[in-house]
């Protein structure tokens, strides 16, 4: 009997916890820009622009990295006085397509309207065809597979796409190191992963310039030891191993095959970046190792400089790739919403569709990439660097 | 009205939870759809609503295995990958045979409620003929293997019907299915199901849970579901009365995985794109975490938990860095002052007078 009361109870509970979200949405916060348009005589707009990645969980590094980054440019931004500011929201998707939904969904009622995220790329997928739905402008600064963008005229990447780096590593191979003999190690329940490799793979053999001699697979859970992969591709002589993976698990292999006195070349794709500032690892067992990166924290360049200082003091770490094109991110939409005219008091739709027109035409300067350009599918144009760890540093090629 | 009153006391205890768990979904269902309708509810709830029909049949139906049968089930969530993959993978190859969304979507999830009882039926088996914590072992081995199986597998589809590829060695893509210019691909291995058309809704959630209900609630009942209990209270003594300890107990995890596949269809086709690490061991666990704090065997209480749940964590995103730790906190506290004797005490005192109040009314 009570049991019964007890459900009801609870069912009731339930509908007025629901009852009490619905209601908040009739009071979305929005931005301040009224106050701040008018001291200035200038038209200053003050438009919402929302970042997400996973804060929490094994790649909270990415996500870290992207909301920081955001951020930081975010507040430089506000500092400056430009006339397009923005009122910065974040949120944690833990690398997951429903929570990554979940947090778009509660930054649109927060008043959202342009989307600079999420990082990974299968909560992007599932994130991307929503904001097609909702014609929501979105910008992934790290997402990299090209299924983000396809047929979605209103998503577009700061990075470079998985197919980008698999040929772009090909082509370096081929004409750097005609001949060579190519292992590849790759982790095959990742989509990054399995996407560069897959386009590697293909543009090594429409070369033809090098061989490839082993090909072995790891999983999530399988990424503590590489013995077996490192013995066989030590066996079929590849004097090359070709990691298009994170570099945790490139830490790993490579104090591996230091141990097992195997010395390749190891050439790793921009996941590999980060591996320097890895707590723990020692650096000189990258010594050598070769990756494709459209970012360097030891780089002359000025921006790129003061981005690394002030990245550094605000947040303890040093800046890697993630932060880079997240802090591009939000400067190429600002960019974008200057080029477009648009004005804070336009619907998150109308920005949208005005972006959209505007993209393909906009040249952007930043860290990651000098005059970076986009078609009309979204996918970014820069050219990606290759670089070589010396000294502990990267020294590019 | 006198003589519906008396039918009503006649009625069991049980039978009047179950006729009240029935009734409180529908209630919450009409609110819902109401406030949908007047636009009450923010963007957030909305896209809650379908995974917490999803999970409330997860729950409910891990708890038909874990609660009723009384067998430790770590690989729910690898039911549900089977039947969001099988229904993923039919949806998307009927888009044109089938453009009614709704019916496709039913078909989708039969199929994946078959696939998923498949494959039950595959792991019940040998497992369910011994007695002791093996079910837990192999199911949890199952998870994983279903992720891995996933991963290797290639789907696409074209003019000429589906084309499935099993990449064992890891060096195929979905160019080698041979794909004419009209196809498409549904499943590309590691990178799981992109592009697939959704089409669930909270009506197919709402109905979902019912149907769950009905079964589950309908077999624990029955003289199956007797029988199913008693071999959970005691075996031996089951068997001694001459019950089929494997057969009751593959009726029950069957059952149980066939209603997770229809979960997991409609996860699947909720969702653009899916993956298959989704479905590991975490989200088994969390729906065991459901059935256990709402009280093993306890159907409503694994719809109250499973919707709680599901919500609390967006509910917290205000303490941003802090929203794990708090959902930490929460749980504790529940799984606390739900055992605390004061605090039972405090609510049975308080429950038969409020429920005698309420039956003058009727």
């Amino acid at each position: 009997m009570k049991k019964k009361f007890a459900a009801m109870f609870m069912a009731a509970a339930m509908v007025f916890t629901m009852a009490a979200c619905g209601q908040k949405a009739d009071t979305p916060s929005t931005p301040d820009a009224d106050a701040s348009g008018d001291q200035s005589g200038a038209e200053v707009q003050t438009f919402v622009l929302g970042s997400c990645g996973p804060l929490t969980g094994s790649a909270a590094i990415y996500g870290q990295a992207v909301v920081n980054g955001a951020e930081l440019a975010v507040e430089e931004i506000n500092a400056s006085d430009s006339t397009v500011k923005f009122t910065f929201l974040k949120q944690d998707d833990e690398a997951d397509g429903e929570k990554a939904l979940n947090a778009y969904n509660t930054m649109m009622d927060e008043g959202m309207q342009v989307l600079v995220g999420p990082t990974t790329t299968g909560a992007s997928l599932t994130v991307s065809d929503q904001t097609n739905a909702d014609r929501t402008f979105m910008l992934t600064p790290s997402a990299s597979s090209p299924d983000v963008t396809s047929g979605k005229d209103n998503v577009f990447q700061v990075c470079f796409t998985d197919p980008n780096q698999g040929t772009g590593a090909a082509d370096y191979i081929a004409e750097n190191m005609a001949g060579a003999k190519v292992a590849v190690i790759y982790r095959n329940d990742d989509a990054y992963s399995q996407g560069i490799r897959d386009t590697f793979v293909k543009e090594a053999e429409a070369k033809g310039a090098f061989e490839i001699v082993s090909e072995t697979t790891f999983t999530d859970a399988t990424s503590t030891d590489f013995t077996v992969q490192l013995t066989a591709a030590k066996n079929a002589g590849a004097d090359l191993v070709f990691l298009p993976i994170y570099y945790q698990p490139a830490s790993v292999i490579l104090s591996q095959a230091k141990a097992m006195s195997y010395e390749p070349t190891f050439f790793g794709v921009d996941g590999m970046d980060g591996i320097l500032t890895m707590p723990g690892f020692d650096a000189s067992l990258a010594e050598g190792v070769m990756l494709l990166t459209p970012f360097s924290v030891n780089s002359e360049d000025a921006a790129t400089r003061s981005f690394v200082k002030t990245y550094t003091e605000k947040y303890g770490v040093e800046p890697n790739q993630f932060a880079a094109d997240a802090y591009d991110g939000v400067y190429i939409v600002k960019a974008a919403l200057e080029k477009a005219g648009c004005t804070a008091d336009m619907s998150s739709t109308d920005i949208c569709e005005a972006l959209i027109q505007v993209m393909p035409t906009l040249s952007v300067d930043g860290l990651t990439g000098k005059a970076m350009t986009w078609n009309a599918e979204g996918e970014v144009s820069k050219a990606p660097l290759a670089a070589v760890i010396e000294n502990g540093e990267y020294v590019m090629k | 009205m006198a003589k519906l009153t008396t039918k009503f006391k006649s009625l069991k205890k049980t039978t009047k939870v179950d006729f009240a768990t029935y009734l409180g979904v529908i209630a919450v269902f009409i609110v819902v759809t109401v406030l949908q309708n007047s636009g009450m509810l923010n963007r957030k709830m909305l896209g809650l609503l379908v995974p917490i029909c999803c999970y409330m049949s997860m729950a409910v139906s891990l708890n038909l295995t874990v609660g009723i049968l009384g067998e430790l089930s770590l690989g729910h969530a690898g039911f549900m990958s089977v039947g969001a993959f099988s229904g993923v993978i039919v949806s998307q190859s009927l888009l044109t045979a089938v453009p009614n969304a709704p019916v496709r979507l039913a078909i989708a999830m039969i199929v994946g409620a078959i696939f998923a009882a498949i494959v039950g039926l595959l792991v019940g088996t040998p497992v369910l003929r011994l007695q002791g914590d093996y079910l837990a072992i192999v199911t949890l081995a199952f998870g994983e293997i279903i992720a891995d199986l996933i991963n290797c597998l290639l789907v696409g589809y074209d003019a000429s019907g589906l084309h499935i590829l099993f990449n064992v060695s890891g060096t195929k893509t979905i160019d080698d299915l041979g794909l004419d210019a009209t196809g498409y691909a549904i499943i590309k291995g590691a990178q799981g199901a992109t592009g697939t058309k959704t089409i669930a809704g909270l009506t197919a959630g709402f109905i979902l849970v019912m149907v769950t209900l009905i079964i589950v609630l309908n077999l624990t009942r029955s003289r199956a579901g007797r029988a199913i209990m008693a071999i959970r209270d005691n075996p031996i003594a089951a068997q001694s009365v001459g019950l089929n300890l494997t057969k009751y107990k593959l009726m029950a995890f069957v059952t149980s995985a066939a209603l997770a596949g229809a979960a997991g269809a409609l996860y699947g086709l909720n969702y653009s794109s899916l993956q298959s690490v989704k479905f590991n061991f975490n989200t088994s666990i969390l729906i065991l975490v459901f059935v256990v704090l709402g009280g093993l065997g306890n159907i409503w209480g694994s719809l109250l938990s499973a919707a709680a749940l599901t919500i609390l964590p967006e509910a917290l995103r205000q303490f941003a860095d802090y929203r794990m730790l708090v959902y930490a906190i929460v749980l504790i506290l529940v799984m606390l002052a739900t055992n605390n004797p004061q605090f039972k005490a405090f609510f049975a005192k308080l429950l038969p007078r409020r429920h005698s109040a309420e039956e003058k009314e009727d």
